[in-house]
């Protein structure tokens, strides 16, 4: 839709010519469109309000005379805030204790299962002796799930099918690791709504239980306004270290990205493009930035 | 127009909400819009008018069911087996959905049989084989990374030897942006037709009801490929609203046939226009 973004911005800018510097009045035309653009991106409205507040700062009094539109120059000055408000320097997983524990959490369907085995794959990779472990006790076949991308890659998953009590099974996955030397243990966790007590209670306590090094919560990158408040709630209960955007194979614009960042200041810290075990990439906040802006 | 200053607050106010629950800009600025027509039009006053005008509004956008005349998990009448076929991108809620769908044509009285053609999925088929399991209805499934046109094919066969009221076919997860997936999908259409000459009936495109603006992309690419025929949009049971929907049924037509508001056999419910209306407008 908004495939170019300064082309727009330019048209905003039209109706202006002949005026050198931003001021209060001709910027404000141009930053209903770069609102516009984030809200079709699915950036949260009020998260796209304030941003574009900033924008709007940061470009008064520039001269626009020196550069090769004001569009361009706008486009820039947008561009370079969602890069800074989503990240600076990438930020590595935590990998501490032994064994080292990473819990993953998320909504229904987000791909918390793909991403546990493409992280497995990718810390085994690193020569690290990882474990697997199914604490989906309720989604069918959700185990199954989890031991046949452990079996494709590599990595042995530990089960307790009958056992009904996702804490106890993370437990006795951790002494399990102990036992075998295994130094990382990855928790699969079923899929849960923010608004479920019961559900939220559960990947609480596991988090009590665990004290994982690494509470990692992945989220589809399709999802809209609702973003932010599950992000919010879930980190209200878990105060996580980062986040994982998944399924950026699309053709998403994940506004989403730029909500969450805003909303819980977490760095995003892993992107999963693809079904493919190997589909798993770092997270970089220039690439995310002109993606939003469909450039 | 001539509005008065409330009268421009509250319609910010509107545009607000409408943004909040996924309308999207377009089809915000289109309510917006019709409203606006209607209020100098109709001489309008007070709040409590507008809510009703604006309700109104989104319900006309919303398409109607083609054969208004089904009713709750209902097939056409001379249409035996009615086949569905279910598609969408990963991790909607086809499976589920499907399993959901199933429970409730059978307690409509209907024979359904399921057919796995998901045979990409690690542990999809186990997983469909299950809720088969829990409904108490058969799966045709030939395993992992078998054919998905001949499952379909064998799913479909079976159900015409059995005289079954209702076949479902449930399909891979697959981002509309992958050429080849698609295009599978218009096999296993096309493979079905051997058997069932005007299968599937319904095509049913299953939306995330927490997806963004996105999922207007993924029904129009959708559509292209396999003809869309209904909708079922899932999740419901959290805070998304699901407003995004408002703008697919009305560019493309499609009805809205159901609902998931869980994870559970029950949480499936017959799409209510106005009862959606109304949850956009509820505060969480
Ligand atoms: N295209 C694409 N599909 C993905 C990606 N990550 C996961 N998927 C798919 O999305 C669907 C859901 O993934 P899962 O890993 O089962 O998601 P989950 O969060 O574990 O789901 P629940 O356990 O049911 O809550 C599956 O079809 C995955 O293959 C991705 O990065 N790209
Ligand atoms: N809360 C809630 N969860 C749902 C609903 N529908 C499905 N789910 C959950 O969403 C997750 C994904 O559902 P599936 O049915 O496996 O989705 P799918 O579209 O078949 O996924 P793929 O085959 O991997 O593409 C599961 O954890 C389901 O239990 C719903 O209406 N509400
Ligand atoms: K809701
Ligand atoms: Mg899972
Ligand atoms: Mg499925």
């Amino acid at each position: 839709m908004f495939d170019n973004l300064s082309l727009k911005l330019d048209k905003a800018f039209q109706t202006l010519k002949g005026q050198g510097r931003i001021t209060e009045i001709n910027v404000a035309t141009t930053v209903k469109e770069i609102r516009k653009a984030l809200i079709d991106a699915d950036v949260n409205y009020k998260v796209a309000k304030e941003v574009t507040d900033d924008i709007r700062e940061k470009a008064m009094g520039q001269n626009v005379l020196t550069s090769i539109s004001p569009g361009q120059l706008l486009t820039k000055i947008t561009n370079d805030e969602l890069t800074h408000l989503m990240g600076g320097e990438s930020v590595d997983i935590t990998i501490e204790g032994n064994p080292a524990i990473i819990l993953i959490a998320g909504l229904q369907g987000s791909g918390k299962t793909t991403f546990s085995g493409k992280l497995a794959s990718y810390l085994k990779k690193q020569g690290r002796q990882v474990l697997l472990t199914a604490c989906d006790i309720y989604r069918p076949a959700a185990i199954k799930q989890l031991q046949v991308l452990g079996e494709q890659i590599g990595v042995e998953v530990y089960a307790e099918p009958e056992n009904k009590d996702a804490v106890k099974i993370a437990k006795a996955a951790i002494a399990h690791a102990k036992k075998n030397n295994h130094r990382i243990v990855i928790v699969d966790t079923a899929g849960r709504l923010a608004v479920d007590e019961e559900m939220m209670n559960e990947i609480a306590r596991l988090k009590e239980a665990l004290a994982p090094s690494e509470t990692l919560f992945v989220v589809d990158s399709m999802t809209g306004q609702d973003a932010v408040n599950t992000a919010k709630a879930f980190n209200d209960r878990l105060n996580f270290d980062g986040v994982v955007l998944t399924k950026l194979d699309g053709d998403t614009r994940g506004g989403a990205a730029l909500s969450i960042r805003r909303v819980v200041e977490k760095p995003i810290k892993f992107i999963s493009m693809g079904e493919k075990m190997e589909a798993l990439d770092r997270f970089y906040p220039d690439r995310m930035a002109s993606r939003i802006l469909g450039m | 127009v001539g509005k008065s200053t409330v009268d421009d607050e509250v319609l910010d106010n509107l545009e607000e909400i409408l943004v909040a629950s996924d309308v999207g800009i377009n089809t915000t600025v289109k309510i917006i819009e019709r409203i606006q027509n209607r209020v100098s039009k109709d001489k309008y006053l007070g709040t409590t008018e507008l809510d009703s005008i604006l309700r109104e509004e989104v319900v006309a956008l919303l398409s109607d069911t083609s054969d208004t005349d089904l009713k709750e998990f209902e097939t056409p009448p001379n249409v035996k087996p009615y086949v569905i076929m279910v598609v969408g991108v990963n991790g909607v809620g086809k499976t589920t959905t499907i399993g959901k769908l199933s429970a409730q044509y059978k307690k409509a009285g209907k024979s359904v049989i399921l057919g796995a053609a998901d045979t990409f999925r690690a542990a999809a088929v186990d997983q469909l084989k299950l809720w088969g399991e829990r409904v108490g209805v058969p799966v045709i499934a030939k395993g992992m990374n078998t054919d998905p046109s001949a499952v379909a094919f064998e799913t479909v066969q079976a159900g015409v030897e059995q005289n079954a009221d209702v076949i479902i076919i449930d399909t891979a997860g697959r981002l509309h942006t992958k050429v080849n997936l698609m295009s599978e999908l218009t096999k296993i259409k096309r493979v079905m037709q051997k058997v069932v000459p005007d299968a599937p009936h319904d095509v049913m495109l299953v939306l995330d009801g927490s997806t963004g603006q996105n999922a207007m992309v993924q029904a129009r690419e959708f559509t292209k490929a396999t003809e869309v025929s209904s909708l079922a949009i899932t999740k419901l049971d959290g805070t998304a609203k699901g407003g995004v929907v408002i703008g697919i049924s009305d560019e493309f037509q499609i009805p809205v046939r159901y609902i998931g508001v869980g994870e559970k056999v029950e949480d499936l419910q017959v799409f209510n226009k106005k009862e959606f209306v109304d949850s956009l407008f509820k505060k969480n």
